[in-house]
């Protein structure tokens, strides 16, 4: 059997668990090709005007994989993935959104991670959907454990300075390497889905470093300090991605080694209009900037604004005593 | 203690009333003006949702006024509505306000817990009078509810439409004065009676159905009243919540009067299986509920970017087609204008119109 996986939203987060997953269920695994201008094409087509850009491109991922012969379709509803924290409204009502918008739409695999309270429907959701491929029930928790354990694999990779996404390009064979030239340390924060896709976020990471930055993304720090830095707020955040945004901003602006942070949210985004005032309001000692971006960004207007922010910050640091910049 | 809370259609009325039995001193913020909208997106950020910044606007507005405390619900999630509080408290402590913040959390079961939230507040309020006091806030509620339908029957009907809009305006301003619950009562009557007095068309109205996200629903200065200019149009309104079943439902759960909740629940299967937050899965199920009732039209209403109400968004196309309704969904911002959201709702009344005329033995006025 054949489970296509749209390579969009969580897919960022939680890849090595769905494809080990369903390959130890005898399945074979399919991704839709990474973002590119004809899923961003097909995805505004379908989706409603109002929804946000990382949404619209997942609905272009999922419309690509419909035109391929696969069984399923793998779309989870992630209601939430710890306790009492939410992902946000959309991902709770995505399949159905799909069901409604997209007619061509495959025989989909829904899966309802909700473990806001405890676990046992999770448990339940597992077994069922594992009883498509077989009814060992020991192999379809077998497949979850081991699923489990590539994931955190895959999350090792990223202690060694691979932000999620490049850990699992690793994970999947390929050859990484991260250049050792750089001046500048700059905290880069959003949501995984938008920043880690090279078309969402204008391929802002590979760009920084271009600059000769060294570029930290939330998963690259010490998580117990995240989650040490993000309870000094009143009220817990309950959004997971929102608090480890708060975390980390609050953890990069109390130590010296970084010099800058930058925000990537999309317009429309719930969370983030929230956490980026936040965040705004917070960080008192590091240069901040907040970029919001949707399907009609210019690819100039984010280069000119990562310039200026990397000179601005390298006269600050007076790192040299003569420099010009050469972008005039 | 000067109190104060954020507006939301006829509620200042009854906190008022439940206030004041709690003998505090009440600042209800100036009715939501040009000057709260500009003040509110001048200090929120940019991309939060309406309510927070008329939330503010209206809190900047109550504090100039000499309020010292302000009263805020809380909650936990997904729905943005949850960190309001925190936001709201932090941009008006940055604009050097001095205010005590009492942020009341949703109880997560009983009625019980919520009674004593509110003793608290008051001051050497016993048990017994808080209750007394919300019995007296909840008899204005639902004599304001009474009136708002009242007047969607009669607004549509009606030859003389100002009139009938004099006679719920009056009414709700005397509601707000009346000092004892049978003094309400005596002005719902006195009100209905008047308002059946008026002159009537004879054909029937169309009916639309309203369904959205709760706060534009309530709060006619956000929604630019968009009962009453369906009301005008000769359009009977059926809105799917009111304030007291609202109450009931999430935060009295049910104690006072049995719920329909789990009905529209019911009915937003299979279109929409899941909570999202908000009041997505309510809207799709009302949606639902309006298409089985056979109303004529049916309107979605939210702030824009509000997350709940995207997801019933895109569910409602499918439910217009396989229900057969006509549906359109409105998004409101702080930059919509009055003509036209008034040129949309007309283009909608008129197709709607014009589809029941082709189904059948049905006749309008020009």
């Amino acid at each position: 059997m054949r489970v296509g996986i749209p390579k969009g939203l969580f897919y960022h987060y939680y890849f090595p668990l769905w494809k080990t997953f369903f390959q130890d269920l005898g399945a074979e695994v399919v991704t839709s090709a990474a973002t590119n201008r004809r899923t961003v094409e097909r995805g505004i087509e379908s989706a409603v005007d109002e929804a946000c850009f990382p949404i619209k491109v997942y609905y272009g991922h999922v419309r690509e994989l419909c035109r391929q012969k696969l069984d399923y379709i793998f779309i989870p509803r992630l209601v939430s993935v710890e306790y009492r924290s939410y992902i946000c409204p959309k991902f709770m009502g995505l399949p159905d959104m799909l069901k409604a918008g997209l007619p061509e739409l495959l025989p989909v695999i829904e899966l309802t991670v909700d473990v806001s309270k405890n676990d046992r429907q999770l448990k339940q959701d597992i077994i069922r959907v594992g009883k498509i491929f077989t009814n060992n029930k020991n192999q379809i928790n077998r497949a979850y454990q081991h699923g489990l354990d590539e994931l955190s694999k895959c999350k090792n990779l990223c202690r060694e300075g691979y932000n999620i996404s490049e850990a699992i390009q690793i994970w999947e064979g390929e050859q990484l390497e991260l250049s050792p030239n750089y001046d500048l340390n700059i905290g880069v924060l959003g949501h995984g889905y938008s920043l880690y896709d090279h078309t969402i976020s204008m391929n802002i990471i590979e760009r920084l470093r271009k600059m000769d930055c060294r570029v930290f993304v939330a998963e690259t720090l010490d998580q117990e300090e995240i989650e040490r830095q993000a309870a000094q707020i009143p009220k817990k955040v309950f959004w997971t991605l929102g608090r480890m945004m708060v975390g980390s901003a609050l953890y990069m602006d109390s130590h010296d080694q970084f010099d800058g942070i930058i925000y990537l949210a999309c317009f429309g985004c719930g969370p983030d209009s929230m956490i980026g005032e936040v965040i705004e309001r917070k960080v008192k000692n590091k240069p901040f900037m907040f970029i919001t971006i949707d399907e009609h960004t210019g690819e100039a207007g984010m280069v000119t604004r990562l310039e200026a922010f990397c000179d601005m910050l390298r006269r600050r640091a007076g790192k040299y005593e003569d420099y010009i910049s050469s972008y005039g | 203690m000067k109190i104060t809370f954020p507006h939301m259609g006829n509620m200042h009325i009854a906190v008022k009333a439940l206030l004041e039995r709690l003998r505090l001193e009440v600042v209800p913020p100036p009715p939501i003006s040009k000057r709260t909208f500009e003040i509110g997106i001048r200090h929120s950020p940019e991309f939060a949702c309406m309510p927070l910044k008329i939330n503010l606007g209206n809190f900047i507005e109550a504090l100039e006024n000499g309020a010292d405390t302000i009263v805020m619900a809380g909650g936990w999630g997904p729905c943005r509505f949850g960190y309001y509080a925190q936001v709201e408290r932090d941009i008006l402590e940055s604009l050097g306000y001095q205010f005590k913040m009492i942020i009341l959390e949703a109880p997560d079961s009983r009625a019980y817990d919520l009674v004593k939230q509110i003793k608290s507040l008051g001051e050497n309020v016993s048990f017994w009078e808080a209750l007394k006091a919300i019995n007296y806030g909840w008899s204005k509620l639902g004599a304001l509810e009474a009136l708002e339908k009242q007047l969607d029957y009669y607004l549509p009907r009606a030859r003389d439409k100002a009139r009938i809009e004099k006679i719920y305006n009056i009414a709700v301003e005397n509601i707000d004065r009346a000092v004892s619950k049978a003094e309400v009562y005596e002005i719902e009557e006195q009100s209905v009676k008047e308002m059946s007095k008026a002159e009537m068309k004879i054909d029937l109205p169309l009916k639309i159905g309203i369904v959205g996200e709760i706060y534009t629903m309530f709060e006619p200065a956000v929604n630019y009243d968009i009962y009453r200019l369906l009301g005008r149009m000769d359009v009977e309104v059926i809105r799917s919540a009111y304030l007291s079943d609202w109450l009931n439902d999430h935060i009295l759960k049910g104690y006072i009067k049995k719920s329909i909740r789990p009905d529209i629940i019911a009915c937003a299967r299979p279109y929409l299986n899941y909570e999202v937050g908000g009041h997505g899965l309510e809207t799709v199920g009302n949606t639902v509920r309006f298409a089985h009732m056979h109303l004529d039209g049916i309107v979605q209403i939210g702030p824009l970017t509000c997350m709940p109400e995207i997801v019933a968004q895109s569910i409602i196309p499918q439910i217009s087609a396989q229900e057969g309704v006509p549906c359109m969904t409105l998004w409101l911002d702080e930059l919509a204008g009055t003509a036209g959201l008034i040129t949309r709702l007309e283009a909608f009344v008129d197709m709607v119109h014009r589809q029941k005329l082709k189904a059948g033995n049905y006749q309008k006025e020009a």
